[in-house]
């Protein structure tokens, strides 16, 4: 089996790590790139894939020569057996189209995959588009929202449950055949229930810390060239997405003020008590009183 | 049979058992798998813990796995000291001799380096024949087909069949349970052990204890200062912390409703030990576990089919007065029995693998060490409370007292004496009675004062690291009435009277007028001790894989 599994860096969110200006703008300059959190998801059901039926996996990025460092990430922290990076000039400031367009071109270099598996929406364009787009380009059976996921190889097919209208409450399973193009949900959960599956991935990640070290001799980087795309319909050329303005979410006012109360201070409590009562009035607290009892 | 996934042996268990069992097949060959439950081989673990490499011992640990005593262990050694404590008066013997009888050398641990140093070499040398090592995967109970065992059911894999299944799953083994080879119902079958680890430099370590860097210290604390409980104190030196610790019988801790975290405050605050542990006492960890006693329960014949038994899981743990060897023992037997099936089985008999094992017990000479028959002769008399109580009032009286100092030059000799301390009656003569006399009669005034104030237990609790189960407790009540159940809220050593924070609690519910006590049970602090086993009436098992407690020193 063949796996491909698309990556993205996006800008460190964590507290500690992300930079903004005064106008609230994020500084990507002092902000590191790291892998879409939810990457890890597809990631992990490619390796799924892989231990149970074998094959490879070939994680690829569109971005600049920088995303070498989230194809690292991606290797290491969950595996990967090639890196691929689409990077060049052309491709700069693309929509989620033009994306899709060189993402599925790219893709498509890689020979015939058995099954590609994007992530749920990045952390900052947020749009969850690029899968889908990418798989209509490819033209495969598209199956989103995947939590769980088993491939019958004799058969052909794949069988996946999925959250219905992303709801963890509804689940239902679906059948398609192979190739096929998954969306992997956050809420996906590899499982390996024999001990010959988790000796696998055990070996696996061991291999994989160490191949991360050297992570280049598995990089293959490919211009717009190397994949056979015509620079119009890439990059901002080929992006349909205008972008008139850009405002910032107004921070909510604090209207409110808080006041901190040790809770052994019997005083202060029955004020914080005597504030609420007058808050949703005493009939309020006169019916709490008594239920009380 | 069904199509299930197989390995040719199956280790359950990586603590030293596990792993002499496990290096053993693979050294044969022999396609293994084992299953640990900890998110890391030592993360359940508790011991001492001075592991012993017997001169007299088939197999060692270093043996087994060479340069683990460099890698794995923590300090030789090289002094061995008792004393015997009554009040603020203390009389200290040496007991390096019986602490040098038939060993080769004995090395202090931390079970969390210790066994995780071994996970790597077991993994490395069992994947070498198709198998392997799983962490995180708890072994729930025995497959059988046809009534005859097949292989293990797990909560985190589907079943595995094996052709031979060592058990090496400790104290409170569930697979020896199911078998019906161990209950767990006496508490005089078994010690509870709780221990601490505490931070010291190495050169405090060297300054304090006159050890240099590849030398270590034991001392040994008995007498009057655990409130008449039977069992013992210990002190060994690590590289850069101590192990300090109490190890009593169960069935009297019971009896003395005593709780184990006070017991051990009391050995930690004794003016003997100021001098070691200064005014800085920083705490690490505090833990527990049961001990099996192997005078009582180690099984003559630890197998059943394809299921062999070894370390505590058989109870072969002994204790030899005041030395405690489970380990080496634990080593000893994981080893003859992965030897014996391999021996069996190029005799196209693998099904005599067992009776192979318990013959090689005996015929070693480990049964003889763990089992002593001359404490079988003894037991009947030297056990009897009538005797006991004749025995303890000679020993106080004027008589006893003058025989005690007569005897004082000879004291020490006498408790160095390997075959009279394997036969020591379990009274409470040798344990609390006797030491308080020697110590009455011909100890000096410790004039040291203790500046030590230990954690008290929410803080105890508070320092370990829990992934809880939520919703899906490994311990449930079967009576929550307070004569079945009540005696846990004293004895285990993550619960006490009064004390909301642990696992039992007393309560008083009313129905109609009438009052009844009850105990309720709350297993986010537990340890895993095991005691509520045998005190309490419970439906007990280990947490599923990764779950529950996890030690960082052990
Ligand atoms: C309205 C709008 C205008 C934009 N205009 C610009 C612009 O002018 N300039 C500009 O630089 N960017 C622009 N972007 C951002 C750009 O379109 C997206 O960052 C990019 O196409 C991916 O979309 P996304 O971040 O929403 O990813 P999503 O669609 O949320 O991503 C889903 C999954 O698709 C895969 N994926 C997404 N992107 C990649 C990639 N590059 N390589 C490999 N896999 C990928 C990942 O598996 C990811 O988890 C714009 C976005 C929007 C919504
Ligand atoms: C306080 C104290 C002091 C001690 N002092 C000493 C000493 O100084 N010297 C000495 O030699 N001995 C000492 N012992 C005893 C010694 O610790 C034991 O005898 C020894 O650890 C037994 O080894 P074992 O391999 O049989 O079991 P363990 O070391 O208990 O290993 C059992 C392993 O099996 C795993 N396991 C259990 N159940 C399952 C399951 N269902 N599925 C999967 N995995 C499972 C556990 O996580 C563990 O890793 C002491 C014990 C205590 C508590
Ligand atoms: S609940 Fe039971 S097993 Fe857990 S610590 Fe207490 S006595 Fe030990």
């Amino acid at each position: 089996m063949h796996m491909v599994v698309l990556t993205k860096g996006v800008p460190d969110f964590r507290e500690g790590q992300v930079s903004f200006d005064e106008d609230g703008h994020l500084e990507r300059g002092k902000t590191p790139t790291v892998m879409n959190p939810n990457d890890r998801f597809a990631l992990e059901a490619a390796l799924q894939t892989r231990i149970r039926h074998g094959g490879r996996v070939s994680v690829m990025s569109m971005g600049p020569p920088g995303y070498k460092e989230v194809l690292r990430e991606a290797m290491e922290t969950v595996y990967a057996d090639d890196l691929h990076l689409v990077s060049d000039r052309e491709m700069a400031a693309a929509d989620t189209w033009a994306t899709a367009i060189t993402l599925s071109a790219g893709i498509e270099t890689l020979g015939e995959p058995d099954v590609v598996f994007a992530g749920f929406k990045t952390a900052d364009g947020e749009t969850g588009h690029t899968g889908p787009q990418t798989n209509w380009c490819l033209d495969m059976p598209l199956v989103t929202h995947v939590i769980s996921l088993d491939i019958d190889e004799a058969e052909g097919t794949l069988r996946a449950k999925r959250l219905v209208e992303g709801d963890i409450e509804e689940i239902e399973t679906v059948e398609t055949e192979l190739p096929a193009f998954v969306v992997a949900d956050p809420e996906f959960e590899p499982s390996y229930r024999t001990a010959g599956e988790r000796l696998t991935l055990k070996d696996l990640r061991e291999e994989t810390r160490a191949r991360a070290e050297n992570y280049e001799e598995h990089l293959t980087v490919r211009d717009h060239a190397d994949i056979n795309v015509d620079p119009d319909y890439i990059g901002l050329d080929g992006s349909p997405t205008i972008v008139s303005s850009v405002d910032p979410i107004p921070k909510a006012p604090a209207e409110r003020e808080a006041t901190m109360v040790d809770p052994e201070d019997t005083g202060a409590m029955q004020d914080v008590l005597g504030a609420m009562q007058s808050a949703v009035g005493d009939d309020a607290g006169d019916a709490a009183a008594a239920g009380g009892d | 049979m069904s199509d299930y996934e197989h390995y040719e042996a199956l280790v359950v268990g990586a603590g030293p058992g596990g792993a002499a069992a496990a290096a053993t097949f693979a050294n044969y060959g022999i396609e293994t798998l084992v299953l640990e439950r900890g998110v890391e081989a030592g993360s359940k673990n508790v011991s001492g813990g001075l592991i012993y490499a017997e001169e007299s011992a088939p197999y060692t640990i270093d043996d087994l796995f060479p340069g683990f005593r460099e890698a794995a262990a923590e300090r030789p050694i090289t002094k061995y000291r008792i004393h015997n404590i009554a009040g603020d008066k203390v009389e200290s013997f040496d007991l390096t001799d019986l602490h040098e009888h038939d060993t080769e050398w004995s090395d202090s641990v931390l079970r969390r380096k210790m066994d995780s140093w071994l996970e790597d070499r077991v993994h490395e040398r069992t994947r070498e024949t198709g198998g392997g090592l799983l962490t995180g995967v708890h072994v729930n109970g025995l497959l059988r087909e046809e009534g005859r065992i097949v292989g293990v059911t797990l909560d985190e894999l589907d079943p595995i069949t094996a052709d031979i299944i060592v058990a090496a799953d400790g104290v409170n083994s569930e697979l020896a349970r199911d078998a019906g080879l161990m209950d767990w119902d006496e508490p005089d079958e078994w010690f509870q052990g709780v221990k601490a680890v505490v931070d010291m430099p190495e050169d405090a370590i060297a300054d304090r204890f006159d050890v240099a860097d590849d030398e270590g210290a034991a001392h040994l604390f008995s007498g009057d200062l655990f409130e008449g409980v039977r069992g013992g104190g210990f002190l060994y030196t690590n590289r850069d912390t101590l192990s300090l610790g109490t190890v009593f019988h169960l069935d009297s801790l019971v009896a003395e409703e005593a709780e184990p975290h006070q017991l051990l405050d009391a050995l930690l605050t004794h003016p003997l030990l100021a001098q070691w542990l200064g005014d800085d006492y920083t705490e690490l960890e505090y833990s527990a576990k049961l001990v099996p006693d192997s005078k009582k329960v180690a099984l003559r014949e630890p197998h059943f089919g394809r299921l062999l038994l070894v370390g505590d899981a058989a109870g072969q743990m002994q204790a030899q007065g005041p030395i405690i060897k489970g380990m080496n023992h634990a080593v000893t037997a994981g080893a003859l029995a992965a030897e014996s099936y391999a021996q069996a089985k190029s005799r196209n008999e693998p099904e005599k693998a067992g009776t192979r094992y318990a013959r090689k017990l005996r015929s070693e000479g480990v049964m003889k060490k763990l089992r002593p028959r001359g404490y079988e002769l003894l037991r009947g008399v030297a056990e009897d409370d009538g005797v006991t109580d004749v025995v303890d009032t000679v020993l106080t009286s004027a008589v006893g007292r003058a025989g005690i100092r007569a005897l004082s030059g000879r004291l020490e000799r006498l408790y160095n004496v390997p075959t009279l301390s394997a036969l020591m009656p379990d009274t409470r003569t040798p344990y609390v009675t006797l030491p308080t006399v020697i110590a009455e009669e011909l100890g000096t005034r410790v004039r040291d004062q203790s500046s030590v104030t230990p954690p008290d237990l929410e803080a105890r609790i508070g320092g370990l690291t829990y992934d809880t189960d939520i919703g899906n407790p490994h311990i449930t009540l079967r009576d929550e009435s307070y004569e079945a159940s009540g005696a846990a809220v004293a004895a285990c050593p993550v619960s006490a009277v009064d004390f909301g924070g642990g696992c039992y609690r007393e309560e008083v519910v009313r129905t109609n007028g009438s009052e009844e006590r009850v105990v309720s049970l709350d297993t986010q602090p537990c340890v895993e001790c095991g005691t509520c086993a045998v005190v309490a009436d419970t439906e007990w098992t280990h947490p599923r894989g990764d779950k529950g407690v996890e030690f960082k020193w052990g």
